[in-house]
């Protein structure tokens, strides 16, 4: 692959805000409640990033919420039940729901369009009812008391420092999703301009045709759906260590449907799509509290608008056609 | 056991009713209309206010919430869907447009009626007993009764109307239809509206029985997408089917299966899961949408 200078530049300023500038602001400000609104805006963005690859190939993702669930869940029972270290679970949790989403995908991926998006719909209220009916889940009570993370040593060299002991557990979690969420759009990068993503492409357009001339096209979108599922299930397992509890009601039908919503409003066409999306998104909803109840006018309005008057969503502004940024 | 098909004949009835507002919009502009449980609440909270706060015969309220409904839906595809459908790369922005609609209609409906449960005076008291064999209020017969005749004057008016034939013949094919002289920008908005006023006769029919909330609008939507999942999208005779399938498991599981805990709905999206596996078009629809 061939970066031109500003896609290099451009990244490494991204990575300059994101590591140095925004932890010099807070330091500056005193604004340490940002640290929470910035991890989890990097967590959502990692399980918007699933949604957007499903959608890469034609498919219509309101399920998310369902694999964040999986995720928080397995990594919880990981560690409070089986005492694993949490950064053994978080990979274990996204590849438990990349499982599930190989079976549940099976059947249902073999639906189009509408069917798709509402099948995956219902699947989010089925890991929200599943929860709450089995007993290794602690139905309606959840699983609270979930221990921080705790620390990586390689040969007595520590790595990373055990999250109970430290002074700010809060930067320690924000540059943890951050670093995430960086290897998250790169692999989503690579994956696009890969020849896999080629094949997505065409599956997208038209997949008879993409299936006629060779392209296996129930490995693909399996291996995607899967590939999908592993994010939304390490963003929930991060997110549940975060808040050090999960329940039934952590990830809801409302949850799939915004990372939905930030997917559309990034733009389907940019990889980086999500991520702004899901920036703006949740910072919009944040800075509206003060309007108190008008808020959630005032926010569905300004929603109506940009995808009125920007269908393609927010980056079609700036980069006109074309993937990638 | 006539106990729990009563019941599940009265559910199936107004699920059918959600059902098919739900599926003409989608047939005939590919929407996946988010917004349908919000506006069978908005059907609800008008029906509250004529009839129980203002005093207004039932029937004239319920023919104001089927206008309201009606003229928002109109002013919603105009202004909103039509634009978007026209200037959007991909037809799936539309849902983040309904997502939207959801939530405006949502804190509307907050602001102007507020949180609380309202409830309205019955319209006709008395309970109906055969030997204890089935028990049902007087109202809800009638409700149920009144259901049923809407969805066949709905299917007439679908079947042998003008407008009728040109919802039809624009559902089956939007450029053909076109192609015949279809006012397709004139009918799309007509049909929006009459999925809409559905929603809102629903809405201002089941009021009197069990009151509505500002929390309802979402449950109601997903329950309409299984509706029109088993059927089958966009086909209105699969969304009357989807209704009463829906209805006589939710009655039957209520029945029998309450003494395991809340296991209903979760056994209805499984079982909805594994048929959709094995066809997935729903009972009757097109295959693939």
């Amino acid at each position: 692959m061939n970066f031109s200078k500003i896609q290099i530049l451009g990244v490494l300023a991204f990575l300059a805000v994101v590591f140095v500038g925004i932890p010099i602001f807070i330091a500056a400000t005193g604004r340490w409640d940002f640290y929470f609104t910035l991890t989890s805006v990097a967590l959502l963005a990692i399980a918007s990033a699933g949604v957007w690859l499903t959608f890469y190939i034609g498919r219509i993702n309101i399920g998310q919420g369902a694999f964040a669930l999986v995720g928080a869940y397995v990594s919880a029972i990981l560690v409070v039940k089986a005492g694993w270290s949490f950064w053994i679970s978080l990979p274990a949790a996204g590849l438990f729901a990349a499982l599930v989403a190989v079976l549940i995908g099976l059947p249902i991926l073999r639906l189009r369009g509408v069917y798709f998006a509402m099948i995956t719909l219902v699947l989010t209220q089925v890991a929200t009812l599943t929860a709450l009916a089995l007993p290794i889940t602690n139905g309606a009570k959840g699983i609270t008391n979930i221990p921080l993370p705790g620390a990586i040593s390689v040969f007595g060299i520590p790595l990373v420092p055990d999250f109970a002991t430290l002074e700010n557990s809060r930067m320690a979690f924000y540059f943890t999703a951050v670093i995430l969420m960086v290897i998250t759009y790169a692999a989503l990068y690579r994956l696009v301009n890969s020849r896999l993503g080629h094949l997505c492409r065409s599956m997208q357009q038209n997949e008879e045709l993409a299936s006629s001339i060779g392209v296996n096209i129930t490995y693909i979108r399996i291996l995607i759906f899967a590939i999908s599922s592993f994010f939304g299930g390490v963003g929930g397992a991060m997110f549940g260590s975060i808040s050090q509890s999960v329940y039934p009601a952590t990830f809801v039908v409302k949850d799939s449907v915004d990372f939905m919503l930030n997917c559309f409003l990034g733009g389907l066409g940019f990889v980086f799509g999500p991520m702004l999306g899901t920036l703006v998104l949740y910072f919009g909803w944040d800075l509206l509290f003060e309007f108190g109840k008008y808020q959630m006018l005032i926010y569905a309005t300004l929603l109506i608008l940009i995808i009125r008057f920007l269908p393609n969503g927010l980056l079609s502004l700036r980069f006109g056609k074309g993937g990638g940024k | 056991m006539e106990q729990v098909m009563a019941n599940g004949v009265y559910l199936g009835s107004q699920y059918a009713m959600i059902a098919l507002g739900l599926t003409l919009i989608f047939a005939l502009m590919n929407v996946l209309n988010f917004a349908h449980g919000q506006m069978y609440v908005i059907g609800g909270f008008v029906t509250y206010t004529f009839y129980g706060q203002w005093g207004v015969p039932f029937v004239l309220a319920l023919f104001m919430s089927c206008m309201t409904l009606a003229i928002i839906g109109a002013l919603i595809e105009r202004y909103l869907f039509a634009p978007v459908i026209k200037g959007s790369a991909r037809e799936e922005s539309t849902m983040l447009l309904a997502a939207g609609i959801a939530f405006l209609l949502d804190a509307l409906i907050l602001l102007i009626f507020g949180e609380k449960q309202r409830g309205v005076p019955k319209i006709v008291d008395g309970v109906f007993n055969w030997d204890f064999r089935l028990i049902m209020p007087y109202d809800r017969i009638l409700i149920c009764v009144l259901a049923i005749l809407s969805i066949v004057a709905f299917i007439a008016l679908m079947q042998y109307s003008k407008t009728g034939r040109a919802l039809r013949a624009l559902a089956q094919d939007r450029t053909a239809a076109q192609l015949m002289g279809v006012n397709v920008d004139r009918y799309s908005m007509i049909g929006f509206a009459l999925g809409a006023m559905l929603a809102g006769l629903v809405g201002g029919l089941l009021v009197t029985i069990t009151g509505v909330n500002l929390g309802m609008g979402g449950p109601t939507s997903i329950k309409a997408f299984m509706m029109v999942m088993i059927g089958g999208a966009g086909v209105i005779s699969g969304a009357i089917w989807g209704g009463f399938i829906l209805g006589f498991m939710e009655a039957f599981g209520l029945a029998y299966l309450s003494q395991y805990g809340d296991i209903t709905y979760l056994l209805i999206f499984v079982s909805l899961m594994i048929f959709l596996a094995i066809r997935p078009q729903g009972l009757m629809g097109k295959p693939w949408g």
